[in-house]
């Protein structure tokens, strides 16, 4: 299976584990409600701990957390549900999340472009997605009048 | 009027790439039926009852010469020779081809407009003032602040997938003419004790079908903090506001179910941790300022020919009190072209008028032309020695109702003649009202009147702040009608009332004729209808309307 990352096809290598099931010898992503419950053992482990956040999810109470992970999932349960956008946003200028941000689940090939200026820098389409074709998607605007994650000051600073 | 530099350019040409391929994506089945519904609305375009409808932007309000003639072409190549005006100020046409939308987006592209969120859960075209610039009460253009918000909304990463609509009006007079009070988020331009221009930030206010007057979260935001308060409001809705519920979604909810507090709090928690991070630079507001400076305004006294010409001819002086306005130069007057000729379509415009307005803008307008949010079009700057010539060829072209601020200058959806939301017709009920009036002595006696259609409970025609309101509804496939008295979008916003039981469709003409004569009976001397409604309540309009049946 693979992702896009960082503007290229890459293999994936974070195993999402269910609740219920036991942890492996390899890189996993948990949710919110396992880290919290399992957090000392999951730390223990040995193994890289990713986090999946789902789109209700709030920030507040982990942000002291956060350096503990090598990935964050973003999980698109519908594609219409732009929370994950302010929560991509927010991990990244308010609580410096530096490592991978990925998006994983039911968004579309339409917002990936949004996806990536907010911060979002891998994506998993649960979905059948010709990941070849998602590709110069990122690219599809070279206008980009706000500042965001992406681009620092606004257009108005940049005009020339 | 703001003139696109290649940076905007090139976004709304990209724009129409993009939905080019999205387009094409659909027709080939590449994309479902749901994921193309978002992009398509916030790209204007609606599955409506007979064909497509494409809604397009005038930011604003404001069009050139050379835009309107451009949706003149787009009526005859691309629809049936005519647009309709919104209360948004933009205008839609009904029946595009789906196929053809990423030609009319391609057209709209080279006189620099679009169709980009014109509909849709995100941020919807800005409004404002149509008097903005040439009206005497003002305290600051609003248009420069308008253009500024219309670039930051443009494709925000951000909030694109909001849980609903999201709607902003900017009112820079001291009257209200933006409806600033029934937005999601109204900024009023204010003045600080230091003289400092900022704004009232109002939040929550709404029609559909839960109408609301918007709260003041923010007696007054400097300009600086115009785009990160903004942010903070859309960022504490994106995250918070209700998802489950579409009815439920819109900010009005979360502000009423928060309550005003909490929701203050947690929005000046949000600003108060990134609002040195996206200042509004003053050079930025002086750059787009200077693209509505007034224009070259020549030195004139008020013309002397005036009182002459009026004196002359009643129907001239008739047009001259109705549809045009005090303008803050000497030797000028704002002019009111009326789209609510009685018997067509309320804010209806055909390609030819369109052209030929587009003419008469360009000879006594400065080329340029405003819609209003009540359907009707406006040439801001005409010297008022040039009324009498203007008259006549807007006489010509059936724009001439003297009727503005009248109750035959209703505002009105489409309804269900090409709306597929509708549960009633609105037009015919427009028409049916326009026709209770054989003079125009009856209709001035009864002085400034708001009518306002719809032709469902999502409010389209404003019905809510109507001074009479009337809302279509279904009742076991017929369709009846619900009178509201007393609503109002201006300053003294207010919600209407309920008159009682609805109404069949031929007893409404009846029933606002019933309404009509009661005021006259019991109004005081000089007393308008919103005032008389408001002063003796309900009760003798009740008694009158329905004690004859």
């Amino acid at each position: 299976m693979e992702i896009i990352k960082d503007g290229r096809i890459v293999a994936n290598d974070w195993r999402h584990l269910a609740d219920d099931e036991i942890l492996p010898e390899q890189a996993v992503t948990v949710s919110l409600l396992r880290w919290k419950s399992e957090k000392d053992r999951l730390l223990a482990c040995g193994v890289p701990i990713g986090l999946r956040l789902n789109s209700d999810n709030g920030l507040e109470d982990i942000a002291d957390d956060l350096k503990h992970f090598a990935v964050i999932v973003l999980e698109f349960r519908h594609f219409t549900d732009g929370r994950s956008f302010s929560l991509a946003r927010l991990l990244r200028e308010r609580y410096g999340f530096d490592g991978e941000l990925r998006a994983h689940g039911d968004f579309i090939r339409d917002q990936i472009f949004f996806l990536a200026r907010v911060g979002v820098n891998a994506f998993e389409p649960t979905h059948p997605a010709n990941l070849q074709e998602m590709l110069p998607v990122l690219q599809e605007f070279t206008v980009k009048y706000q500042a965001a994650v992406d681009v620092k000051e606004p257009l108005y600073r940049r005009r020339k | 009027m703001y003139q696109y530099d290649n940076y905007d350019q090139t976004l709304v040409n990209e724009r129409v790439a993009q939905f080019r391929g999205q387009t094409e994506r659909f027709l080939k089945g590449e994309l479902s039926e749901d994921q193309f519904r978002p992009l398509r609305l916030m790209n204007g375009l609606y599955i409506q009852k007979h064909a497509p409808m494409l809604r397009i932007a005038i930011p604003y309000g404001l069009l050139s010469s050379r835009q309107l003639r451009m949706l003149a072409h787009i009526a005859r190549k691309y629809d049936k020779g005519y647009g309709h005006f919104t209360t948004r100020q933009n205008i839609q046409f009904n029946w595009p081809k789906l196929e053809d939308v990423p030609d009319v987006l391609g057209d709209l592209a080279t006189v620099e407009m679009h169709a980009i969120q014109t509909s849709g859960n995100c941020i919807r075209n800005v409004t404002s003032d149509h008097l903005a610039g040439v009206s005497d009460d003002e305290l600051e253009d609003p248009r420069p602040y308008c253009e500024i918000i219309r670039q930051w909304s443009t494709l925000h990463p951000e909030f694109s997938f909001l849980p609903r609509k999201f709607k902003i009006a900017v009112n820079g007079a001291l009257k209200d003419r933006a409806a600033t009070q029934v937005h999601d988020i109204g900024l009023q331009l204010v003045k600080s004790d230091r003289g400092e221009i900022g704004f009232e930030v109002l939040v929550g206010g709404g029609l559909g079908r839960t109408p609301i007057i918007g709260v003041t979260i923010r007696p007054f935001l400097e300009e600086k903090h115009l785009l990160s308060y903004l942010e903070a409001i859309l960022r504490v809705y994106n995250r918070f506001g209700r998802r489950d519920n579409k009815f439920k979604a819109r900010i009005k909810i979360l502000v009423k179910e928060l309550g005003k507090e909490k929701f203050t709090e947690m929005v000046e928690a949000e600003w108060a941790s990134m609002k040195d991070d996206l200042l509004l630079d003053g050079n930025e507001i002086e750059r787009v300022k200077a693209f509505f400076q007034p224009p070259s305004y020549q030195m004139l006294a008020d013309d002397p020919l005036l009182a002459e010409k009026m004196a002359q001819d009643s129907q001239f002086a008739a047009w001259f009190r109705h549809n045009t306005f005090a303008h803050k130069v000497a030797g000028y007057r704002v002019v009111f072209l009326s789209l609510k000729t009685p018997g067509t379509p309320p804010g209806d415009l055909s390609a030819s008028q369109m052209d030929m307005v587009a003419d008469l803008a360009d000879r006594y307008g400065f080329g340029e032309i405003r819609v209003t949010h009540t359907q009707n079009l406006v040439l801001a700057d005409v010297r008022q020695a040039d009324l009498y010539e203007l008259w006549q060829s807007l006489k010509a072209l059936e724009l001439a109702t003297p009727n503005i601020g009248t109750a035959t200058d209703v505002i009105c959806c489409p309804g269900l003649d090409f709306c597929s939301l509708a549960n009633a017709t609105s037009i015919p009920i427009a028409n049916g009202i326009q026709q209770i009036f054989d003079n125009l002595d009856y209709l001035y006696d009864l002085g400034d009147i708001r009518i306002n259609i719809s032709g469902c409970m999502n409010g389209c025609g404003h019905h809510t702040v109507g001074h009479i309101g009337i809302l279509g509804v279904d009742k076991k496939g017929e369709e009846w009608y619900q009178i509201t008295l007393g609503g109002s979008s201006a300053k003294d916003a207010s919600l209407g009332e309920r008159l009682g039981p609805s109404i069949a469709k031929d007893q409404v003409s009846h029933a606002v004729e019933a309404i009509f004569q009661t005021y006259r009976e019991l109004r005081l001397e000089d007393e308008a209808f919103l005032e008389t409604v408001r002063r003796i309540g309900m009760q003798p309009f009740q008694e009158r309307v329905y004690g004859d049946n």
